[in-house]
């Protein structure tokens, strides 16, 4: 593998039970590059990134992060990839029970040896990057849903991670609100030269920001590119995506086999015929 | 015909073979929660603030109740001794109920009730907004630090609160017995002073809701970490904390007295 790369998923199939979700997947994501994955609900992106951060294992294939192969990592092992790793959480995952500040140094105590002091000053610190100082006494509860990403966000880079992941980081947030994240995203991963992956479905804000695209469906890759060879593409696919159309390749109606007429008895021979 | 019967039969199995299931995940989720224990000790405080929340929390509701059931004793004790001329082995009928069944079953009950289903709740709630998830990412072992902390809390303040209960109680039957009703004062103490054995009954007693406490705990902590992340998945496992706990405090409780007394 070139040490260009940092993340590269090599012929990835994972299902739940019976239920394929990812069918050989190939992937490959340069270092410090901020790529986004995306895909309509349930077309297995956010399976993709649960595989990166090694909550599951793949039943085939290789996930090789920063060289060294996630699906094969003992529990251990696990934990030391995960100390190098950050994630924004779709609705931010604070914990409820402690305030701003402590949700900030919570990844802060529990693997550093640093002074309540300096905790103190690298918890304003980030906060302060995400322009939310003086938020600190503040519970989770007080906080609007920007907020609250913000200060995950805040925690998510507390100890300057190699990797970043961001699950949904736009969904449920008013536009100035996603502009802000967007933005955040943008400046901290350019300013700490992290490697992101992003997985979300809103495309417009995403276009602005990521390096390079990556479209999933039904549990494939699909099309790919940066985002202008994504706005450019003539792929019936990556058209109805990006400009939402109702109809395309992905079908408005629920696949059945009866006829609306069948189904509401008024074929010939039926009860209400 | 035959598939009359085969139903049940087959339901029945079903049942049973889940049962074997879930007993096999608690046991291994104990074993878990035994190995990962080691970071709640160094970091006690964590111990400590969970047992603000079980214990410190739950001591209105074990002090009224254990008030109250004292006077009830006191009460239907003394009309049961007085028909036999014996009423005044009050305080002795009192201390022993209390001692050895009331105070650890009826704790254990309320606890259950009060903390086991909160802390069901609790977990199964961090679990549905991810925050069990974010731990896990953080490189943060949720079992040690969510989980652990709160089992100790729960088997810590479980004796402690059946001790309290149990002497409300004592105090209860006191108030009735002798200051309602007209009981000797010393009689009352007396009696209970040269019934009751330090170790045959207060030391069993309190063997009894340390017992009852591991259960209870374990019940809400596997229930919560086990939840599905839903509304109606966390209410269901709150629901079944407190169901489950009741039926295993009594039926640990026969087969503890089957074995103690």
């Amino acid at each position: 593998m070139s040490s260009d790369l940092f993340i590269e998923l090599r012929n990835v199939s994972f299902a739940y039970g019976e239920r394929p979700v990812l069918k050989n997947i190939n992937l490959r994501i340069p270092r410090g590059r901020l790529v986004a994955i995306m895909g309509g609900s349930g077309s297995g992106k956010t399976t993709l990134l649960r595989l990166i951060s090694g909550q599951y294992r793949p039943q085939h294939g290789e996930v090789i992060v920063d060289g060294k192969n996630v699906a094969t990592m003992n529990s251990n092992q696990l934990f030391q990839h995960r100390r190098r790793m950050g994630m924004l959480f779709q609705f931010g995952a604070l914990f409820t029970d402690l305030t701003v500040f402590d949700n900030v140094a919570f990844p802060i105590r529990e693997h550093t040896r640093l002074t309540e002091n300096m905790i103190r000053d690298l918890v304003v610190m980030k906060l302060n990057a995400v322009g939310l100082r003086g938020t600190q006494d503040l519970m989770p509860a007080e906080l609007s849903g920007g907020m609250a990403r913000r200060v995950a966000l805040a925690r998510a880079i507390a100890l300057d991670p190699a990797l970043m992941l961001y699950d949904e980081p736009f969904t449920g947030l008013d536009p100035i609100s996603l502009g802000v994240i967007a933005l955040l995203i943008k400046k901290l991963n350019d300013a700490l030269g992290t490697t992101a992956v992003m997985v979300t479905h809103d495309v417009h804000k995403s276009l602005d920001i990521v390096d390079h695209v990556y479209f999933v469906s039904n549990g494939e890759i699909i099309a790919e590119g940066t985002p202008d060879e994504v706005r450019a593409s003539t792929s019936p696919w990556v058209r109805q995506f990006v400009y939402g159309e109702a109809d395309g390749p992905v079908h408005y109606a629920y696949p059945v086999n009866t006829t609306l007429d069948h189904d509401l008895g008024l074929q010939q021979g039926g009860e209400h015929a | 015909m035959l598939e009359l019967f085969a139903a049940p039969v087959r339901k029945l199995g079903h049942l049973t073979i889940n049962a074997i299931w879930r007993l096999g995940f608690v046991s291994r989720f104990l074993i878990a929660i035994l190995m990962e224990s080691g970071q709640s000790f160094m970091r006690f405080s964590l111990v400590i603030r969970e047992v603000y929340f079980a214990g410190v929390l739950s001591l209105i509701i074990i002090i009224v109740s254990g008030l109250f059931v004292g006077m009830v004793l006191g009460l239907q004790g003394y009309n049961t001794l007085a028909r036999f001329g014996s009423s005044d082995a009050l305080g002795a009928l009192v201390a022993l109920s209390l001692l050895r069944e009331l105070g650890p079953v009826l704790a254990a009950l309320l606890f259950a009730s009060r903390s086991g289903s909160a802390m069901t709740a609790e977990i199964g709630l961090m679990k549905a907004t991810e925050q069990l998830d974010a731990m896990n990412i953080m490189a943060v072992s949720p079992i040690a630090r969510v989980v652990a902390p709160r089992f100790w809390a729960g088997v810590i303040s479980m004796p402690i609160l059946a001790a309290l209960f149990n002497v409300m109680g004592i105090f209860g039957g006191y108030l009735v017995g002798v200051v309602m009703i007209g009981l000797d004062s010393g009689t009352y103490w007396s009696q209970m002073n040269n019934s009751v054995d330090l170790h045959y009954d207060v030391v069993n007693g309190l063997i009894k809701s340390l017992v009852f406490g591991i259960a209870v705990t374990l019940i809400a902590v596997f229930e919560g970490y086990d939840a599905t992340p839903t509304a109606a998945g966390v209410s269901s496992a709150t629901t079944r904390t407190v169901v489950t706990s009741a039926l295993v405090i009594l039926a640990l409780d026969f087969i503890l007295t089957a074995f103690m007394f």
